[in-house]
This record gives structure tokens, sequence and C-alpha cells, in this order.
């Protein structure tokens, strides 16, 4: 075989049935006690990366993972309209965003990710989850080879992370202008 | 530091406005462990026999169970308690929902509300902010109405919220704390809250509980878990649907209401309708429920879907759990989609769906042989149904005859006179009962009605099977994985059990096995309330999770008590004596321990003594209910001894007996 085989990787995949969530919000108990250190010491939901959001008059329960830290709030507040149902944007978005006190820690403030609980079997607020509003799927993936990120690239893309995309572009512009009139 | 609890208390005087944050004695836990056990020694210490239910020195006491907010599955209850204006005894109802556990985050294990508001007032508990604020914009609205709109003003969308509803506001004797899917509804105690003026509690919490030890809690955790997947799929058989799975009765589930409908009764308690059930019915009340019920809901940590979101057409959405469905239904003598339409009303209304219809029913009888008049019911309408709407706005609002019946059927009826005592014939204590009228006297059923101080039996009874399987083959099989039993015993006591013949009710199980049942059922469930763990996953269905074997592993090493079983048991034993001695101080005694007369056709009035006294001996009570002094000193209450003996209660024979001597010299 002449062509190098393209990269396997396992993937998982949480799988979320709002329709089965009941709000009782166990994954949320075992979640922060999971993360709280030692082990199981304490819990908190307010420390919990998965969280349930939840207005039972409205029949509104979506389980949201956490996700990416942001720095800035994005610019929508769109609403989704679901079976009738209406549902703020945010409701299925993963950020810890400065517009919303999901997903950080309640006494520093700082961002809560979930690790689908490395080291153990599955995510434990899947295997708590009785009433199977979570349940994981694994799946093979093929991936293609990425070539490592270089030094320069990482320390521009954090800088257009803090500034914006557009501001780099122009300060480099402004950069090679000044660098050329010298 | 402390685990599972949190070591504190929040005192509010209503009366000063004051608020204090105040830390508890960790030796109490270890005595009365929490919830419900720390509750009765609060209300032993400082409220006393001559303190009436709506004075301000009456207390109304939220506690969270000890091991409410840690990862125990199901481990939700608010156990609150107060002296309850229908009983004048201990009212110590529980609700499950979400705001126990959001208490302990708030870093609190009990609210303890002591005097008078002037005006309407809710209470801000914020983890270290607490606020008495204004609620006279919420006067007159709806429990889950003013639930919401407390969330909406403080933008705190995951506050939890105990509410009142017009009931309480107006001292309904039977209102109801209303608190999402949950309410604490048995003895009043939404009419002592709102006697203090006290509209709502909302609570929102984000610190930490602590385990003991952790690794062995979670282990526990983990094996329940197992063992609730296991029972789901493996159901009981040989007894009705409802009882063979766990959790409450899933009344919100199932449609095939044969049971309830042929057996409780009708009416002011009055009508068994034994071919009531057919297919018509079935169709029509399920597509009731089933258009109706949004989704089957939980508790906070529970997997159990005991509760349903209920939006019947044209009416503001509710929760509902349990046998409600089906009270105001038959207390009308109409359907299903009736009795969901009412329960909205009174659910916003914060009423209880036990006490509520009974109160309604009892008074159409009245009305309808003439002991209460037409001009009692001015614009009465003519609709059997419409007549029920109007009655709950009497009621509620204690305009005219409803004023009266506002206080339940035992008090309504001594009020109007007349002959309408015997029209209030479902009482214990004073408090409305289920609508069960039986046959044969069954000695387990009957103890546990004359000497429950819960009141209700729905939360008494549980553990053992209500009746026996008709062969012993199957009551061996039932035995075989019955790891529950706290002795080996009580396997013998079922596996012997008959449904006729010599070992039937109800001289079999014998007074001394049918005293070994009940307190066996009791400590479950006395154990649930101070832990504050739901019943239905415990103390009510056969075969839970919980039960007398693993519950000491759970508090060693979620609040790090040293415990076994028999400090368990000794410490059950310690709290449930002191419910009772609360009790005894404010006069009840062994005469007011009997179930309404006619609750069984077939009564045997000799066995029943000696079940009292099999009971009241087992427990070191005398003849008259009354602990010894001896059985209080064996449990460390000795100071409620040296009470009794002060207030005349008990004698102290020693004393006496030195007193002849030193006479007689």
């Amino acid at each position: 075989m002449a062509s190098k085989e393209k990269e396997k990787k396992t993937v998982k995949t949480i799988k979320i049935d709002v329709d089965k969530c009941n709000g009782c919000r166990a994954c949320e108990v075992i979640c922060s006690s999971f993360h709280a250190s030692p082990k199981y010491s304490s819990n908190n939901p307010a420390r919990s990366r998965i969280r349930i959001i939840r207005e039972p008059l409205r029949d509104i329960y979506v389980p949201v993972y956490a996700g990416e830290y942001t720095m800035a709030e994005c610019a929508g507040r769109d609403k989704y309209t679901i079976d009738g149902k209406e549902y703020d944007e945010c409701s299925f978005c993963r950020a810890s965003c400065p517009s919303r006190d999901e997903f950080k820690e309640p006494d520093s403030g700082l961002p809560l990710k979930c690790d689908m609980c490395e080291g153990e079997d599955e995510p434990l607020c899947v295997k708590w989850c009785l009433v199977d509003a979570l349940t994981i799927e694994e799946r093979e993936e093929e991936v293609e080879d990425q070539e490592k990120m270089e030094d320069l690239e990482i320390g521009l893309e954090s800088l257009a992370d803090k500034y914006g995309m557009q501001t780099i572009m122009d300060t480099l512009a402004r950069m090679s202008v000044d660098d050329k009139s010298k | 530091m402390r685990y599972a609890e949190t070591g504190f208390n929040l005192e509010v005087d209503l009366t000063r406005g004051n608020i204090e944050k105040v830390a508890t004695d960790p030796r109490d836990t270890e005595l009365y462990l929490g919830g419900l056990g720390t509750n009765a020694k609060i209300l032993w210490d400082r409220v006393g026999p001559e303190v009436t239910p709506f004075s301000p020195e009456n207390l109304l006491i939220f506690s969270a169970g000890l091991l409410c907010g840690t990862p125990a599955t199901g481990c939700n209850r608010t156990i609150v308690s107060t002296i309850s204006p229908q009983t004048e005894l201990m009212a110590f109802s529980m609700m499950g929902g979400f705001w126990a556990p959001e208490l302990k985050y708030a870093g609190y294990d009990k609210v303890i509300l002591q005097g008078k508001s002037e005006k309407l007032v809710y209470l801000w508990i914020h983890n270290d902010t607490v606020e008495i604020r204004d609620a006279s914009h919420l006067a007159g609205k709806g429990a889950i109405e003013t639930a919401e709109q407390i969330r909406q003003e403080l933008k705190q969308p995951k506050a939890q919220v105990s509410a009142i509803g017009l009931a309480g506001e107006n001292r309904v004797y039977y209102a109801s704390v209303e608190q999402g899917r949950s309410s604490a509804s048995r003895g009043g105690i939404g009419a002592v809250m709102g006697d203090k003026r006290v509209k709502a509690i909302a609570v929102r919490g984000t610190k930490d509980i602590n385990l003991a030890k952790p690794e062995e809690f979670l282990g526990l955790c983990n094996d329940v878990l197992a063992y609730i997947k296991h029972r789901e799929e493996n159901p009981i058989k040989g007894v009705m649907p409802i009882l063979a799975g766990l959790g409450s009765p899933q009344e919100m589930k199932v449609h095939d209401e044969k049971w309830h409908t042929e057996n409780f009764m009708w009416g002011n308690s009055r009508t068994r309708r034994k071919d009531f059930w057919n297919e018509d019915i079935e169709k029509e009340w399920t597509d009731t429920l089933e258009g109706a019920r949004t989704r089957l809901i939980s508790c906070f940590n529970c997997p159990m879907k005991c509760g349903a979101t209920i939006s019947m057409p044209g009416l503001p959405t509710y929760m509902m759990k349990c046998f409600t469905k089906l009270t105001y239904t038959m207390a009308a003598y109409a359907d299903l989609d009736f009795g969901l339409r009412i329960a909205q009303k009174a659910t916003e209304y914060g009423l209880d769906g036990f006490s509520a219809p009974q109160v309604m029913a009892f008074a159409l009888e009245l009305l309808e042989d003439g002991i209460l008049k037409q001009e009692d019911f001015p614009g009465l309408p003519e609709d059997n149904e419409e007549r029920f709407y109007y009655l709950l706005d009497m009621i509620v609002k204690r305009e005219g005859i409803g004023d009266v019946l506002a206080k339940g059927t035992y008090w309504a009826a001594r009020e109007i006179g007349n002959g309408a005592e015997a029209y209030a014939h479902n009482t214990i204590k004073k408090h409305e009962q289920l609508p069960l009228k039986l046959s044969m006297l069954n000695p387990i059923y009957f103890l546990m009605y004359s000497v429950g101080e819960k009141i209700n039996i729905t939360q008494i009874e549980g553990q053992f099977p209500q009746a026996p399987f008709p062969k012993r083959e199957h009551r061996e099989k039932f035995c075989e994985d019955w790891i529950q039993v706290p002795h080996e015993k009580f396997k013998q006591y079922f596996i012997d059990w008959e449904l006729r013949g010599e070992n039937s009710i109800p001289y079999y199980p014998t007074v001394e096995m049918t005293c070994d049942i009940v307190e066996w059922q009791e400590m479950m469930h006395y154990i649930d309330d101070a832990l504050g763990q739901c019943a239905g996953l415990s103390s009510f269905p056969l075969k839970p999770p919980y039960h007398i074997h693993n519950y000491p592993k759970f508090i060693s090493a979620g609040a790090g008590i040293e415990m076994d079983e028999e400090r368990l048991t000794r410490a059950a034993k310690r709290y449930r004596t002191l419910v009772r001695a609360v009790n005894i101080r404010r006069g009840m005694r062994r005469k007011d321990e009997k179930p309404p007369e006619n609750h069984w056709k077939k009564r045997f009035p000799e066995l029943e003594e000696k079940l009292l006294d099999g009971y009241y001996k087992l427990k070191g009570w005398n003849e008259d209910g009354i602990p010894t002094k001896e059985t209080l000193e064996n449990m460390d209450l000795g100071y409620v001894a040296d009470e009794f003996i002060q207030r005349g209660i008990l004698t102290d024979e020693a004393a006496a007996d030195v007193q002849k001597e030193t006479q007689t010299q």
C-alpha cells in the first residue's frame, strides 16, 4: 500500500436528550463532587461543569456542558423557538462568558470547562443520569495529520484573541509601512 | 469543620426584624441527627405548652435534613415544624423539591422564624446576605405566581422559593407551603407562616457541602444507584402496580385508577363505588391526563419521576404529584378533568389536597341534611362542580360559612353544632385522613393510625407488605432477597401470614409481632425525616435502596459521626420520644390515639387495647402513653423527665417513696 493510512481517533460524544431530562440536577451534584479536591470531598452545583437550564413552568430543560472561555460577550441574543417553546440563545451556549454566571468558580470567577471526567470509564454525569437524558456515544473518526503550530502562530493567535484579528492586521500593516519608510 | 451539615442556623425575629446566624452544637447532631430530630429539640426547649399556634412565640422551623445537599440520591427534603392550628400538637410536614439543598449551599441547616411581622414580608437568603423584604405587592398572589415573581424581581432564576398562597395569608387551618413541584401540606403550617406575615422564603446558595469520608460516601451512593436500577428492572410481583416500584405512588404515570376509585371513598369519605371503573372512563381519564401532562419531573438529585407538570387548556401551568390527582375528583363525584382543573386553583391558593376537598364535601353534606341552611351559602351555584369552586373561594377568602370551614371539619363541626360533629367522621387527632373505610380491622394499620404522630398514614406506613400474598411459596420467594429487614424474624412473620384462617387478620400478626413491625416502619420514617431522605426511596416502598443496614454508613461517612445500627436505632428512638414528649406536654394522651370510629366495620375493642398496651410497653411508656422517667433517662432525655415531674405529668416515684418514709418517721 502506497498511501499512508489516515490516523483513526476514538471520539467520545455525549448525547443530550432534552425530552428525557427530569430536571433533577444529579449531573451537577456528581460533577462538582468529582472535581472537588480531594476528589468527592465536597460538592456544590455552582462549581459544576454541566448545568441544567431549567424552567419547569415553561417545560424547558437543557443540560449544557462548559466549553471554551470567552473574554467578550457575543453579539447575539437571539431567541429560538423549538416545538413552540422559546429558548434564549444562551441556553445552548457552552461558553464561560462575562454575560452570565454559568461555568465560573463561585469564589474566584475562574472559568470551568468539562473534561469528560478524565480517568473515569465514562463521564460521571452520564453514569448518574438514570433517566438517560445523557448518554455516551463512542465513534471512530479519521483525522488528518495536523501540522504542529509554530511558536509565532501561537503567539499571534493569542494576540488576535486579545485584540481582535482586524487590529492585529492593521498593526502589522502599519508596522510594515513604518518599516519601509525607515 | 462540620461535615454534611453546615453547623449554622438562621434565627429570624420577625417582630424586631432581627436576623442572626447562630452556630449549632455538634453534640445535638450526635443525639438528634438533624431535620426532624433537632427541630423537635428546639420546639421542646423553646415552645412551651401554653404557646398557641398563632401566637408570636410559636416557632416555624424550616429545616434541611442532615444529608441534604450531599450526593446521597433523593436526599432533598425540607422538614417544616411548628405547632399546628388544626391538631394543636407538633406538626412536621415535609416537602421534597429543591429548597433544602439550596439552603445548605447557602450555608445554613435551618431557618427558624419567631415573632410576627407587622406587614407582609418575604425572606431573601443569598449566601451571607439575608434580608427581610417588603411583600405587600405579593399579597393575595398565588403560591406559584409568587415564586416566579420573586425570582424575576431578584433577577435570580436559580433561587428556590417556598411560598404560601391566599389560604396561608388568611390562616386557613389546612393551608400548605408550596415549592414548585412539592409542598408541605399537612398540619396547617401555611397558616402559621401566614400568621407570621411571611409570604415566602427565597434562597440561593453557592457554597460547598463537605463530606467526612468522601470515597466511602460515594461508594455508598453508587451502590444505591445500582440498587435503584435493579429495582426498576425488577418490580415486585403480586402487589398492585403503584406499590411494585420505588418512589411515591406513581400517580402521574399510571392511568389505571381502578384500585383507587373503587376502594377509596367518594364524597365526604362516604361512598364506595365498586363498579365505577370501566373502559370508557379509563379512556376519558387517560386522554385527560395525557393531554394535561407536559413532563414527568423529579426532585433534586433523584431519578424517580413522581411529579408532573400539568397544563390544563386555558389555565396556568402547575405541578402535581401523588394522590392529589384524585382527591378533588372523588370528593365531588366528578371526573379527572374537573379534578385537575380545580387543583390548579387550589395549588395557587396553597391548600392541602387531602383536607380541602374533604371539607368541601363535608359542607355540602351538611347542607343536604339540613344542618347548614341555604342561607349559609348565598349565591350557591346549582351545578355540583361549580359548587366546589364556590366553596373553595369562600374558604380561602374566609367569607361567610367559609370562615368556619377554614378551620377544618373537626373545629367547624363544633362551631356549627346541631349534630354536625357526626359528619366530621374521618379525622385522627382532629386532622382529616385519607378517605378509606374498610371491613376487617388490620392490627398493623390500627397501631400506625393510632400512635402515629405524623397524622398521615402515607408517612407512617411502608416496608412491610400491606397484605399477605395468597401462597406461601410466593411469600417465601419475596423473603429471599429481602435485605432490608432489621431482623430475620420479620421474614417469618410474613411467611406465616395467611389471607384466611388462624394466621390472618385481626389476630395475626400477633400483638407482639404487630408492635415489632410498626416500630420498624416508624423508625425508618423517623430516620428519613432527620436525614432529609425522601420516603419514596426509603421508608415507604417495599425493598427500598436505603435501610437500617446502610444508613449508619451514610451517616458516618457523610457527617463524620460514629454510627452503627444500634446507635442509629437509639438516636431515632430518642427524637421519636422527644416528638411524643412535646405532644404529651401539650396534653395528648391515650384517649387521643385512635383511628376514625368507622374506619373498619369489624372492630375488636379488647384486641385494640392490647395492641396499644403492647406498643406502649415496647416503647417504655406508661399505660397512658407517657414515656416513663426510666425510659427518658435511658435515652439521655432526663431533662424531659424532670419537666414531666415538675408539671405533674409524671410522678417521681422515687421522690414520692422518700417522702412517704419521711412522713412515717
